[in-house]
């Protein structure tokens, strides 16, 4: 069926017909903009991965450069967030900070995509002793909570930035793996895998071109929430003193700093809290927006 | 009830063993062994000293063998010795868990006093002003750290308001005192799940009010108030139970960052200071309570809700 039906035809079908990628660009692009949050979600999280990229070409001061004069300057005039206790400008280290933020939420929800997603597709296809193990093994992580198992293992790894994309990394694993097997499940048994089995695919081809397409929209809207969450928990780890070190500045670690500026200074905390909630909520206006394209049964 | 009590006292003993040997394992990821963490770097030791004193640590045995001991050792409520201070772990814990415990319940029973009120309204009031900026409002709170939240609430209340933070009074002393030192903390800590359970309760208030039995109910000619607390509201809250126990990891978690932020004496602060002390003992023995008590609020919040909803328990 999927293929043979044309695009005009699929705007008709009821929602219970459930996700289907790969009907068209143009399809999906049109429900895309016609979903009231989405658009906005995709909008901001464009323009901060575009900040980031060209942060150090567009930031006005340079983000190490310490003009003891201007020290704890309030915003506006030559320095639109103020500065902090060195004199450094908020608004340039707000944009060099998105470059960390951003970086670790991708490369860590990259790192839990890769391995949930590994574990959970051979525990539902597979099923047997592995599925059990495997699933074990992720219901324990899930016993901790993630913020606390997170701060437990940059305890012991120590604060780099790989660990910090580690850390986060597994925490948010078993999402993917519950994610990626209750969908393997769920098409296992459906007739086009026997079909294909019949027409003498191997199980690497049969996950690879029926299994792996069929978990892609709970997966990218996992993928959307997930990285708002990456978000919050390296600003939460990196305030805490156990993400980034100064002097690259992170979001979290600007919060650290302007935490004990409140009193005296409040912008230095006000500014880079502000961005990390627009780039969350950019995340979760995206997450909520493709969740209801894609999966209507949630909505 | 009594079965499903056992069936699920029964399926926690696997999650609490891997817990353990998580905990347990965590120490072993550590560069170098427990002697040499236990010594710093200062000391000078003879191989033979070294070897006197892993075998007087245990850590000379098999790996498994260790873990057997750790076991034996938690079993008999021995957490272990802090590395800096020389006193038991558990008792220090002990004294620190009420406050964390207390700011986790506050901040989820603020949680439900916003989330249920504005939940229903929301629901009633369907795709209303109301409605939208409720949900708009709920994002927000979703999006913001908490610990940032929570120094922009230490800056209002105390630049702008005047008001002063007091010190944590403990509830066996003063529970009013106890309040007012932590509703800013579990306001922090609250908003999120406020914004999290608010849209849960107005999906499923919606979703149950679609249903026939709400349909018949208003057809036989109750009155909208009755139809609403009798008949949609029970039904609609009931899922939302469960929710409320996946919540319960961000509220015992996030009291380490809300403590930080607001000064607070709990095991957060404990933990913190432990990691940069290298404290091991005390981290593993934080980490180990705040997962226990995760797994038990998880369990009581889920006999709850088979409790409220005979079709979980005999389903």
């Amino acid at each position: 069926m999927p293929g043979s039906i044309h695009a005009s035809d699929m705007d008709k079908a009821p929602a219970a017909a459930g996700p289907r990628l790969g009907t068209g660009w143009r399809w999906w692009t049109r429900r895309f903009l016609r979903n009231r949050v989405a658009p906005i979600g995709f909008v901001i999280i464009f323009a901060s991965v575009g900040i980031a990229a060209t942060a150090p070409a567009i930031v006005p001061h340079d983000v190490r450069v310490m003009t003891p004069a201007d020290a704890l300057s309030p915003p506006g005039g030559r320095y639109l967030f103020g500065t902090d206790e060195f004199g450094r400008d908020v608004f340039s280290r707000v944009l060099m900070g998105s470059r960390v933020s951003l970086v670790v939420a991708f490369l860590s929800v990259l790192t839990a995509v890769a391995m949930g997603t590994s574990v959970g597709l051979a525990a539902g296809y597979y099923g047997g002793w592995w599925d059990s193990v495997s699933m074990r093994v992720m219901d324990i992580v899930f016993a901790f909570p993630a913020i606390l198992l997170a701060i437990a293992i940059m305890a012991v790894l120590g604060t780099s930035l790989f660990n910090l994309v580690v850390a986060i990394g597994i925490v948010y694993t078993p999402q993917f793996a519950r994610v990626a097997r209750a969908a393997a499940l769920s098409v296992r048994s459906l007739e086009f895998i026997d079909a294909a089995r019949a027409l003498g695919m191997g199980n690497a081809r049969i996950v690879g071109r029926h299994v792996i397409p069929n978990v892609m929209a709970p997966m990218i809207v996992q993928i959307s929430l997930s990285l708002s969450l990456a978000i919050l928990s390296e600003s939460a780890l990196s305030f805490l003193g156990l993400g980034t070190r100064p002097p690259t500045p992170s979001w979290g670690n600007m919060l650290s700093d302007g935490r004990q500026l409140l009193e005296l200074a409040p912008w230095n905390a006000v500014f880079p809290g502000l961005a990390i909630m627009i780039v969350v909520l950019g995340f979760n206006l995206l997450g909520d927006g493709l969740r209801d394209l894609l999966d209507p049964r949630l909505r | 009830m009594q079965r499903y009590l056992a069936t699920r006292l029964l399926a926690l003993i696997p999650v609490l063993l891997g817990i353990l040997a998580v905990v347990f394992l965590l120490i072993r990821l550590i560069p170098g062994d427990a002697v040499q963490l236990f010594l710093g770097t200062q000391v000078e030791m003879t191989p033979e000293q070294m070897a006197e004193l892993r075998r007087f640590f245990g850590v000379d045995k098999p790996i498994w063998a260790q873990f057997v001991d750790y076991l034996g050792r938690i079993l008999r409520g021995d957490f272990g010795v802090s590395l800096r201070t020389s006193r038991p772990v558990l008792p220090d814990i002990m004294a620190r868990l009420p406050l964390s415990f207390q700011l986790a319940m506050f901040a989820l029973a603020i949680a439900l006093a916003i989330a249920v009120p504005l939940g229903i309204l929301s629901a009633v009031t369907r795709n209303s002003t109301f409605d939208v900026l409720t949900r708009i409002g709920g994002l927000l709170g979703l999006s913001m750290p908490n610990f940032w939240l929570g120094a922009m609430l230490i800056l209002v209340f105390s630049r702008y308001l005047h008001v002063s933070l007091g010190q944590y009074v403990p509830l066996s002393q003063n529970p009013l005192g106890t309040l007012e030192s932590l509703y800013l903390p579990a306001i922090s800590l609250g908003v999120a799940i406020a914004a999290i359970l608010m849209r849960y309760i107005r999906s499923s208030l919606l979703e149950v009010l679609g249903q026939d039995f709400v349909r018949t109910a208003r057809g036989k000619g109750l009155r909208a108030s009755v139809v609403m607390l009798r008949h949609a509201l029970p039904n609609a809250m009931i899922p939302v139970i469960t929710v409320v126990g996946f919540q319960m990891g961000y509220l015992l978690g996030g009291t380490v960052v809300i403590e930080e932020i607001f000064a607070l004496p709990g095991m957060g602060r404990l933990v913190l200071q432990a990691i940069f002390q290298r404290d091991y003992p005390v981290v593993q023995g934080v980490v180990l309570t705040i997962a226990l008590l995760f797994v038990v609020t998880n369990l009581v919040v889920d006999l709850l809700y088979a409790w409220i909803d005979p079709r979980i328990r005999y389903g």
